[in-house]
């Protein structure tokens, strides 16, 4: 077996066939295999969810770096998670346009409505809640991305509308 | 006024694709260039048309370019375009806007800036929220490999390029040039030293121009049109149209392209249609989250470079945050700064622990914890982490404009929570 | 020379360097953190701030870091500016907001950097009132201890580990505030050179973990300038010691050999020296086989006795000092006196020290090494034989980037600059070898060949150098990258125990030695003074197997397990019924356990000498403390065992000098010996150099448990050095140098203050003196290759070598033995998966009438129809490299867990413990 074969046969139980074939398309065009590190974790997060330290370290191998450095890669940026997160991830920004329209209160209904603060999931695991920065829509703020979806004019009604309300309980 | 960089874009907001682009005069601009304008006569164009860098620091775009090496005198190999489609700058949504609205604009932008500069791959710096403008830049890049815009033999040139798209990760820091390369490398995005400038050694160590997505979109029309048109555009002392946003509790928020120079009054009162019922302007960030607070007094002044400088902020992005009578200063300050912390890569002591002492000393006061000694350690902050040259890079020189403004303009506020124990606006 | 202007001071300073540099050149005191003499400039931690002005006329000027800003002419700068010194205290108060201040239970307080540069500034009053950050530490092996708290986040740690050691399981993680330097899961720190964290960080977060267990302050361990015994590259070492117990190693700065940098085995391999299988008495064996505790006199009686009238014989040692040696040999006459090698090691070692005495090639300092910009390595895992070289080795590939770097004007401190510009861009480095080695991850390219083919291999090199047509295409290929080398570096040895491979090194280095080109020629050794021992010997050594046959009435053996070198046969055969056996060593072993006497040598901590290094260099280590009990170095004991033999011309000597001085009067190859360090009646300024630090504390209270009287130091009535505070450790000669510390700069930072300029020589030259200078006529011979025929089923056995666990006496340290593991068979990936097993499995190997069954090793790559075999260890020690070997699978091996010898240990209380008892 050649040494390719040896490290695909060895973390084929980690990654996909198919996140293996993002990934070489990704190192069609780039010099060094380290090169796709961030590339490499968005696809297996895309899949995933996250990234759990078993899947860092077939990466790792897979690109033929250390499981540390791509931990380091990993760790610097706010949309790799390193823990579990729930089916979708609330990004609320609070950054200055939404804070000057109001998102500190919206935020204390969400994480009311759904019990979390940022960097919990909900019992239900149907959400995950982040703070994000400007998400760059401020003239439609306050704003926030739910999964893939930007929402924008934020305002109670729209929250409950989308989550329900603390009273029936937390989240669909 | 004539739209130029939003000529394509309608309050629908649907993109334009490939056929609609081409139909309203798109690639012109590309196919004059490929038909009979060499490097040297772009870079001419450009370097006369007085176009400074849209992505806030204004740096002469031509000026710039003319900083890579040509062929013969660097060691032969890649060069690199990269488009900083990043944006973060609280307060900021203009780049947005052109790419989900327009990709092919900034498409052939990317690759005549390319051809100028002798790159040979290119790349789109995107932030990873951007979901929707992702899409419609992939799909533009596909139509343009499919009609031999991009790949080898762009129109039959002889010239040859590759574009990708690359989602980042999140890091506002990302934003700073070198940093952006360190990210694109598959790295911790922390900035790099300069000298070396990217224009000589950027990614993978090789030649690479990075410019703004507003910056790029202006090219195709300066290459069609001229760079006496684009210094006409003008009406102050700047060449060109530029996106101007607001935000804030103004009637009208949104984004609106204007000629370069034209008053803070017009596009705060006219194009954002004013302050809110019950609403007094009490200050405003003129470009974005970083840049210093102008007052009432500076409603009048012109969108240029020089002259919001001798005010004393900097025109930035061009994105003004409104900041009214009812809301807290300092809070405001406070959630800028904790925005910063936050978003310092780490890398240096002033920004990366400097910061958060800004941010405590701020979060006592606003919460009614601060002492008159405070004051003397937030100016002694400012000095310490605000002047360029003191940090790594310039994020945190940024940062402290808004403090260091508000500390000016809005002192007494500051006093007031302090005295009273509380913040005055809760 | 260009002229800068310091606070109005006019400077001449060095073209290039960097205003940091400057400044500290001319003694003035700009603190710092990120930069590192050794790893350049970053810009990270902000803390080496100037004020830059304009011209004259500005008065404003604007902050500059000046490890980032490099000198020009007519620059102008303040150190003292009030902007420049408030920047520089309000960088250390943001450093300081989550350090925890607890100092008082860090093991770095009294050699902070950190402590000091606060001081420097100013520092005093935390303004911050919010809550500090914390961190979870990781558990890092038995060596080092992690403590994140501490933290100021100044990169050197991973630029250090990373970048400068090719280690890949340490980093940075996370960002902003919340920054973190560890590894991706708890476990072993894997490189070979973790040690120099606990010098490279500014504060506590890497500590040295041994030490922790047995702590003392800086100001209170009393040292000495020593030199590493772990292997023949001869680092400077700096151990300190109290209350009887040698306490830690510290790089000690050799501008040509080890720089700031040890590898592990040398920081934390001194262990031995504490060990309770420490001798303490002599002994004489009684007729049931136990040994009876004499003292030294009747020892001295007994000797004299024994040797009176008879035949006696002796066997030196490559691990003992110059001048043991030379004694031993005066003592039974040359031509009864074997250098202590075995045959194989004997010749090899002979053809060594020919060669080095006759090369065409540059024989390279380490420092010199690092200039290298192609390499092949030839049949040697450095890293495992010569650390401190592979280490060396790791910068000389970065010259390629050097070299980029100059074309653009880039300084070569500009370290992350000169990165990102090269990237992965290396100077090319070849390794032939049979196995992996631990530098094939910066190898342009790695060939696997068995130890008779790579010596053919070099012979097809040397052809096709000489343009003779090959049909070796890769050899044609490494001839060619040589040739283009300006500066080309062959770096071989005698670990394979090959003569051949040798030869076919020097043969490549010598035919790249042109009219005007040259070619450097390193080889490992070995022992720490294999080529003293070789020098001594000359041509006359007595082979080991000759003294076997000799049959000598008494047998003299000094510091040598002969167990390493002759099989069983022959120990019986030379310790046996006719021959009576006197012993000189430090550790129990199976030699001292054969003998009729046993004395007790003192360690090289405890004692005086020479060695030899791999270079030729000679190098002088001196006393940390004084042998207890009854104890004696080597030399000493045999001074006064030729006294009490009255022997003619030995029993006139009565100092460590005049032994210096007879040595090199007889030998003229030691022509040199007495300048490798100044003699005893050197004074500086008519004062001793003092092992201990002006604070040295609790000197009348620290012995007070075991008597109340306050004993008197002890005088040191061989070398310049007192075990005193008094005295001056200042400008002396750099083999003088027992610690560093000046005012204000109370880390290993003070170097600085002791070097001539920032990362030159000490102000007091450099240690050592060159005893090998070759003749440069030449040393090719020519070649006469064999190849081993191989049966089916049969491997040829090839010594694998390890950085722990090889070398004889380290392993005698818990850590060390700890991370040596158990002894192992080294297999390539094909093999093991034909015989069915894998990591961890056992494998029966068989050669001879030897049987051994053995942990499983797999390997990336091994050349065809070979086996590694784990060298220097117990259960492998009768296997002979290159002999032939049947392998099974041992389908009743058990899988053995890790020896946690180390980490699982108590922690002894120093203050009580008295000493190892006498173990006779
Ligand atoms: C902290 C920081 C963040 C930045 N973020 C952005 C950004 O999001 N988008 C951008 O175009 N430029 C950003 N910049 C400016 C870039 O470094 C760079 O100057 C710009 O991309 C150059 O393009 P231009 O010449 O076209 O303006 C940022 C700079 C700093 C210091
Ligand atoms: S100023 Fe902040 S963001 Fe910039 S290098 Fe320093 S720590 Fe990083
Ligand atoms: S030593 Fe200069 S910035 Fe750290």
């Amino acid at each position: 077996m050649s040494k390719k074969e040896m490290i695909q046969s060895d973390i084929g139980s980690v990654l996909s066939a198919q996140e293996i074939a993002e990934i070489d398309a990704e190192l069609a065009h780039i010099p060094y295999k380290s090169g796709a590190a961030i590339d490499a974790l968005k696809i297996v997060q895309a899949k995933r969810g996250w990234v759990s330290d078993e899947c860092l370290q077939g990466i790792a191998k897979y690109l033929e770096m250390s499981a540390e450095e791509l931990e380091g890669v990993a760790t610097f940026y706010n949309l790799i998670y390193r823990r579990p997160v729930g089916e979708k991830v609330i990004l609320f920004c609070d950054s200055v346009s939404c804070w000057i329209g109001g998102c500190d209160d919206i935020k204390s209904k969400i994480s009311n409505v759904l019990g979390v603060d940022y960097g919990e999931t909900t019992a239900d695991s149907s959400y995950t809640l982040l703070p994000v920065p400007c998400l760059g829509a401020c003239d439609r703020a306050p704003v926030m991305m739910v999964g893939d979806d930007l929402v924008t004019h934020l305002d109670d009604k729209k929250i409950t509308e989308l989550f329900g309300s603390a009273a029936n309980g937390s989240a669909k | 006024m004539e739209k130029v960089l939003t000529r394509n874009i309608g309050l629908a907001q649907k993109p334009t694709d490939l056929k609609a682009y081409e139909a309203n005069g798109g690639y012109q601009g590309l196919r004059k260039a490929m038909a009979g304008m060499s490097p040297k006569d772009c870079q001419d164009v450009i370097s006369d048309s007085n176009l400074r860098g849209r992505g806030g620091a204004g740096f002469p775009t031509g000026m710039k370019w003319s900083f890579v090496p040509s062929d013969d005198k660097c060691t032969p190999g890649h060069k690199y375009l990269v488009c900083n489609a990043d944006e973060m700058e609280p307060g900021t949504f203009k780049d947005r806007l052109l790419m989900e609205c327009d990709p092919h604009q900034l498409i052939e932008g990317m690759i005549l800036a390319a051809y100028t500069i002798g790159a040979d791959i290119s790349y789109i710096f995107i932030r990873g929220e951007y979901l929707v403008a992702i899409q419609r830049l992939r799909d533009a890049v596909d139509e343009c490999y499919a009609a031999g815009l991009l790949g080898e033999n762009i129109l039959g040139s002889g010239y040859k390029l590759d574009m990708y798209v690359h989602p980042s990760a999140g890091r506002y820091i990302c934003g700073e040039e070198t940093a952006l390369i360190n990210a694109l490398e598959g790295k911790r995005a922390n900035p790099r030293a300069k000298p070396p400038f990217p224009q000589v050694s950027g990614l993978w160590g090789r030649p690479t121009i990075v410019n703004n997505v507003e910056t790029l979109c202006n090219i195709p029309h300066i290459i069609d049109r001229g760079a006496d048109w684009f210094n006409g555009l003008g009406v102050g002392e700047d060449a060109g149209t530029k996106l101007f946003g607001v935000s804030g509790r103004v009637k009208n928020p949104g984004c609106w392209e204007l000629p370069m120079g034209t008053p803070i009054r017009e596009i705060i009162e006219e194009h954002a249609g004013g302050m809110q019922d019950g609403y007094q302007l009490k200050g405003f960030l003129p470009g974005g989250g970083s840049t210093d607070f102008l007052t009432a007094d500076h409603l009048d002044l012109a969108m240029d470079y020089n002259v919001i400088g001798a005010a004393g902020s900097r025109m930035g992005t061009g994105t003004m945050i409104i900041l009214d009578d009812r809301t807290c200063p300092v809070g405001m300050v406070l959630n800028l700064i904790r925005f910063f912390a936050h978003e310092s890569c780490g890398f240096c002591t002033p920004c990366r622990d400097g910061l958060p002492w800004s941010r405590q000393v701020l979060q006592d006061i606003e919460e009614g914890r601060g002492e008159p000694e405070d004051l003397e350690t937030l100016a002694y902050q400012v000095k310490y982490i605000g002047a360029i040259g003191n940090t790594h890079c310039a994020l945190a020189p940024g940062a402290m404009e808004p403090l260091q403004s508000a500390l000016k303009y809005f002192y007494d506020d500051f006093k007031q929570h302090i005295s009273s124990g509380r913040c005055p606006y809760h | 020379m260009p002229t800068i202007f310091i606070d109005g001071q006019e400077l001449q300073v060095n073209d290039g360097e960097n205003i940091l540099e400057a400044c500290l050149n001319a003694g003035m005191d700009l603190p710092y953190f990120c930069w590192h003499p050794a790893m350049g400039s970053i810009g990270s931690c902000r803390q080496c701030a100037l004020v830059q002005y304009q011209n004259e006329d500005d008065t404003r000027g604007r902050i500059i870091m000046g490890c980032m800003t490099p000198v020009t002419e007519g620059a102008r700068f303040s150190l003292n500016a009030e902007n420049a010194t408030e920047f520089r205290e309000a960088v250390v108060e943001s450093l300081m907001l989550n350090h925890p201040h607890d100092c008082p239970v860090c093991a770095e307080g009294g050699e902070c950097h950190l402590q000091d540069m606060t001081v420097m500034v100013g520092h005093r009053d935390r303004r911050y009132t919010g809550k500090k950050n914390t961190y979870r530490n990781q558990y890092l092996g038995p060596l080092i201890h992690h403590e994140m708290n501490r933290c100021i986040t100044c990169y050197r740690c991973e630029r250090y580990y990373k970048d400068y050691a090719g280690g890949t399981d340490l980093g940075a993680q996370a960002s902003h505030d919340h920054l973190y330097f560890g590894r991706h899961e708890e476990g072993l720190l894997e490189s070979e050179f973790s040690g120099n964290l606990v010098e490279v960080c500014p504060t506590g977060v890497f500590t040295d973990k041994p030490f922790l267990k047995q702590y003392s302050r800086k100001w209170d361990l009393q040292s000495a300038p020593s030199i590493c015994t772990g292997c023949a590259v001869g680092c400077n070492i700096a151990p300190g010691e109290r209350y009887g117990n040698l306490k830690r190693v510290h790089n000690r700065y050799n501008h040509d050999v080890n720089g700031y940098f040890l590898c592990d085995r040398g920081r934390f391999g001194s262990g031995y020296v504490n060990s309770e299988a420490r001798l303490d008495y002599a002994g004489i064996k009684k007729s049931d086989g136990s040994f009876m505790a004499v003292h030294q006199q009747q020892a001295l009686d007994t000797a004299a006795n024994w040797m009176q009238g008879k035949k006696v014989a002796a066997i030196g040692s490559p691990r003992a000092s110059v001048e043991s040696n030379y004694l031993l040999r005066e003592l039974v006459g040359a031509e009864n006196f074997a250098a202590g090698f075995s045959d194989t090691e004997a010749k090899l070692m002979a053809s060594v020290s020919q060669i080095l005495q006759t090369t065409k090639a540059v024989n390279p300092s380490i420092k010199q090494i690092e200039a290298a910009d192609a390499i092949l390595v030839f049949g040697e895992d450095v890293t495992n034989t010569a650390p401190r070289v592979a280490l060396a080795l790791r910068q000389s590939v970065r010259n390629k980037s050097f070299e980029l770097a100059e074309q653009m004007g880039l300084p070569q401190w500009q370290d992350a600059a000169v990165r990102n510009l090269a990237q992965d861009q290396l100077s090319p480095m070849l390794i032939v070898s049979a196995m992996d080695t631990r530098l094939d991850d910066v190898a342009s390219q790695c060939i696997s060949l068995a130890p008779d083919q790579i010596a053919e291999f070099g012979v097809a090199i040397v052809e096709a150098m000489a343009g003779e047509p090959t049909s070796n295409t890769q050899a044609n290929e490494i001839a060619q990258i040589l040739q283009c080398a300006k500066n080309p570096l062959v770096i071989s040895g005698t670990s394979m125990q090959h003569w051949g491979i040798i030869n076919s090194a020097v043969a490549i280095a010598e035919s790249l030695c042109g009219k005007k080109s040259s070619c450097m020629l390193s080889l490992c050794v070995p022992e720490s003074n294999s080529i003293g021992s070789a020098l001594l010997a000359g041509d006359m050594s007595q082979p080991l197997s000759h003294l076997v046959e000799s049959a000598p009435e008494v047998l003299l053996v000094m510091e040598n397990d002969l167990h390493r070198r002759l099989s069983a046969q022959q120990m019986q055969q030379l310790m046996g019924e006719g021959t009576q056996v006197i012993s000189l060593d430090m550790l129990e072993n199976p030699t001292l356990g054969a003998s009729d006497m046993v004395l007790p040598a003192a360690s090289y901590a405890e004692s005086q000498g020479s060695l030899v290094n791999m270079e030729g260099r000679v190098q002088r280590y001196f006393p940390v403390f004084q042998p207890a009990n009854e104890r004696m170095p080597s030399w000493q004991w045999l001074l006064k065992i030729a006294a009490a033999t009255g022997h003619k011309s030995l029993s006139k000597l009565e100092h460590f000098d005049d032994v210096v001085a007879a040595c090199e009067k007889n030998h003229a190859q030691f022509d040199g010996l007495a300048i490798a360090a100044p003699d005893n009646s050197f004074r500086d300024r008519g004062l001793k150099i003092p092992r201990q630090t002006h604070r040295y504390s609790g000197r009348t209270a620290m012995n007070a448990g075991v008597n109340v009287h306050e004993p008197q130091q002890p005088h040191d009535t061989e070398s310049p050095l007192a075990y005193s505070m008094e005295g001056l450790n200042r400008d002396q000669p750099a083999s003088l140098t027992p610690y560093v510390w000046s005012p204000g700069w109370n880390s290993n930072q003070s170097l600085q203050k002791f070097q001539s300029e920032v990362d030159g020589p000490l102000k007091g030259g450099t240690a050592g003196q060159r005893l090998i200078i070759s003749t440069a006529k030449g040393a090719t011979k020519k070649s006469e290759n064999s190849t081993t025929d191989m049966q089916p089923h049969q491997w040829q056995l090839v010594p694998v070598y390890r950085v722990h666990g090889s070398e004889e006496l380290s392993v005698n340290t818990d850590e060390i033995a700890e991370l040596a593991g158990h002894s192992f068979v080294a297999l390539g990936e094909v093999v093991a998966e034909k015989l069915g097993v894998v990591e961890g499995d056992g494998a029966i190997v068989a050669s001879g009438d030897i049987e051994v069954s053995l942990e499983v090793k797999i390997l990336q790559r091994v050349a065809k129809n070979c086996i590694g075999f784990a060298a220097g260890y117990t259960e492998t020690m009768a296997f002979q490299a290159g002999s032939l070997a049947s392998l099974t699978k041992d389908k009743k091996w058990q899988r053995r867990e890790p020896q946690l010898i180390a980490s699982d240990k108590t922690i002894p209380d120093p203050m009580i413990s008295t000493g190892g008892s006498a173990r006779v």
